[in-house]
């Protein structure tokens, strides 16, 4: 399963170094290139780091496949509904043709995997979005796996970790896939009725659809640093109030200082930090 | 009824400029409705007319979206787009509707919310996030009626509930046809190509399993004579509100669940 998921496309893509007037090109897959400070570094090493630039801190998306293995305990995750695959619920034309080009090219089912797993030997069920499968929009298989996952977690009394990312509700499905900001919405309500603990971990980016739902209803709001979040678009914004927006806006520290944030977790100390908070919830550890 | 509008004539008609807002109906369908301000957190949204009426001689609790009858009223009311407190102050009416045990009616109709620094900074997403999972549990029924635009989560903050009904040309999308013209084709000027393809008629939605009922308008459209519009909205919630108040709770809110819950188009 995870070795599906590590499915990596080679894109020998050349590109063009910082320092380089003289036009060097480098095959992307042996430099990463930050496109946040412009410094390159050896991809392997990059990738050691959990691909947070060693310079200046950007955290690069991950695919599902990466961040399981950053998070999870080694060999703990079994995944739960991967077989679940898109249709084309209002016939949107060249959907399935879509869909299918993903999967070719992203070695993933859909834009989010979800399973039990164990982290720091705390059992969990964990959803990871992935940005790679058309900006992880949010459509009917997306609602289903995250409403089975929290059902599955009510059913067993285990708390949900969600790493979410999304562009919103996937367009492509028209109205059925809004509807699954209500689903998923009513599946945290009765997994949080039960008493049990869900974290969610908003990662580059989480907006829209999926802002506006669960991925805001976590009894605890994680973000990665300098994340986008947000309901609107920026352009959207922009294109509203006909003025440019500062660089900052709708980032984690953003939502942070305005309250909506529990806290800013580098990834480097993000299992760490997940460790503790489902140790802290067991049942076993309340005083009362 | 007269037949179903295509897509583009239905918001042709919503756009009509004598097209009735919840203002026109509320007088028309309840009895002795007195508003209440505020979200007791930040301000108070005139996007977002709520208060307390009687309808078949029994207290409700009444929500709508507001547009304005005018630019004047459009300006004040934002054109029915909420900001986070237009949702919180909701979800507050909600909330006391659930503590006195009466029922919500919410009336649908806005382009969205808001999309601005304010209801970004403010938190809107979570304020649209927080009223989806708390209408799921509210132990009171909910009856939501789409009136005109139905536009995306800004609606659907309203529109959780036991059942969902539209008039009759009234439309509700996940995006507007513009939006989505705009982002899947680079190319906002095919909207009215888009409104005809992407499903957002009532008929669309009550095969898409969506809606529950259509509510008819007189021919030509809700504003040829907003009094009988009015009339034919308060017999359907009359049929529709018993049976609600008549389940048990707890049966209740496993059935409102259980209507999202099995929305969704996949394979295993
Ligand atoms: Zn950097």
């Amino acid at each position: 399963m995870l070795e599906d998921l590590f499915h990596k496309v080679k894109s020998r893509v050349m590109v063009t170094t910082p320092d380089a007037d003289a036009h060097i090109s480098i095959p992307r897959d042996i430099m990463f290139k930050c496109p946040r400070c412009q410094k390159a570094e050896f991809m392997d090493q990059f990738e050691q780091v959990g691909k947070v630039c060693p310079h200046c801190g950007y955290h690069a998306r991950l695919r599902a496949g990466e961040r399981l293995e950053i998070t999870v305990d080694e060999d703990s995750f079994i995944e739960l509904d991967g077989d679940l695959k898109s249709l084309n619920p209002i016939r949107f034309p060249g959907y399935e043709e879509k869909i299918a080009k993903l999967q070719k090219d992203t070695g993933l089912t859909e834009a989010i995997v979800t399973g039990t797993c164990r982290i720091e030997g705390e059992a969990c069920v964990i959803g990871v979005m992935d940005s790679h499968f058309m900006m992880a929009s949010m459509g009917s298989v997306v609602g289903e796996k995250i409403t089975r996952a929290f059902e599955y977690a009510q059913e067993h009394r285990l708390p949900v970790i969600l790493f979410t990312a999304s562009g919103g509700a996937r367009m492509q499905e028209g109205i059925v896939s809004l509807m699954q900001m209500a689903k998923t919405s009513g599946a945290v309500a009765n997994h949080s009725d039960a008493g049990l603990l869900y974290i969610s971990v908003l990662t580059d980016p989480t907006t829209g659809g999926v802002a506006a739902s669960f991925a805001s209803l976590g009894d605890i709001v994680l973000a990665e640093p300098k994340v986008l979040i947000g309901f609107a678009g920026r352009r959207v914004i922009e294109d509203t109030i006909r003025q440019r927006l500062p660089d900052d806006f709708q980032s984690a520290e953003f939502f942070l200082e305005h309250g909506f944030v529990d806290r800013i977790v580098e990834r480097s100390r993000m299992r760490d930090t997940l460790g503790k908070l489902l140790r802290m919830h067991r049942r076993e550890e309340g005083m009362l | 009824m007269s037949k179903q509008a295509t897509a583009w004539e239905c918001i042709e008609l919503i756009r009509h400029k004598d097209r009735p807002t919840a203002a026109d109906y509320i007088p028309m369908i309840f009895e002795d409705f007195i508003e209440l301000h505020g979200d007791r957190c930040y301000g108070d949204d005139a996007a977002i007319l709520g208060g307390i009426a009687k309808f078949d001689r029994k207290p409700v609790t009444v929500i709508a979206q507001l547009k304005g009858r005018n630019l004047e009223e459009n300006k004040k009311s934002n054109f029915a787009m909420p900001h986070p407190e237009g949702y919180r102050k909701a979800l507050r009416l909600m909330k006391q509707a659930e503590k006195f045990g009466r029922p919500v009616i919410c009336l649908v109709d806005t382009p969205g919310a808001f999309c601005g620094i304010g209801a970004e900074e403010r938190g809107q997403h979570e304020a649209v996030a927080k009223n989806l999972m708390e209408m799921m549990r509210l132990r009171v029924p909910v009856v939501s009626v789409v009136m005109g635009e139905g536009g995306s989560g800004g609606a659907l903050a309203l529109a959780v509930c036991d059942h969902l009904a539209m008039m009759q040309n009234a439309v509700y999308s996940v995006i507007s046809p513009r939006g989505f013209a705009s982002i899947l084709w680079k190319d906002a000027s095919r909207e009215k190509e888009a409104a005809n393809l992407i499903r957002i008629t009532a008929k669309d939605l009550v095969e898409l399993g969506v809606c529950d009922g259509v509510i008819a308008e007189p021919s030509g459209g809700a504003h040829k004579n907003p009094a009988l519009t009015a009339e034919a909205i308060g017999t359907y919630l009359h049929h529709v509100l018993p049976k609600l108040i008549e389940k048990p709770i707890d049966n209740l809110l496993q059935t409102r669940y259980i209507k999202f819950r099995k929305i969704g188009v996949f394979q295993e």
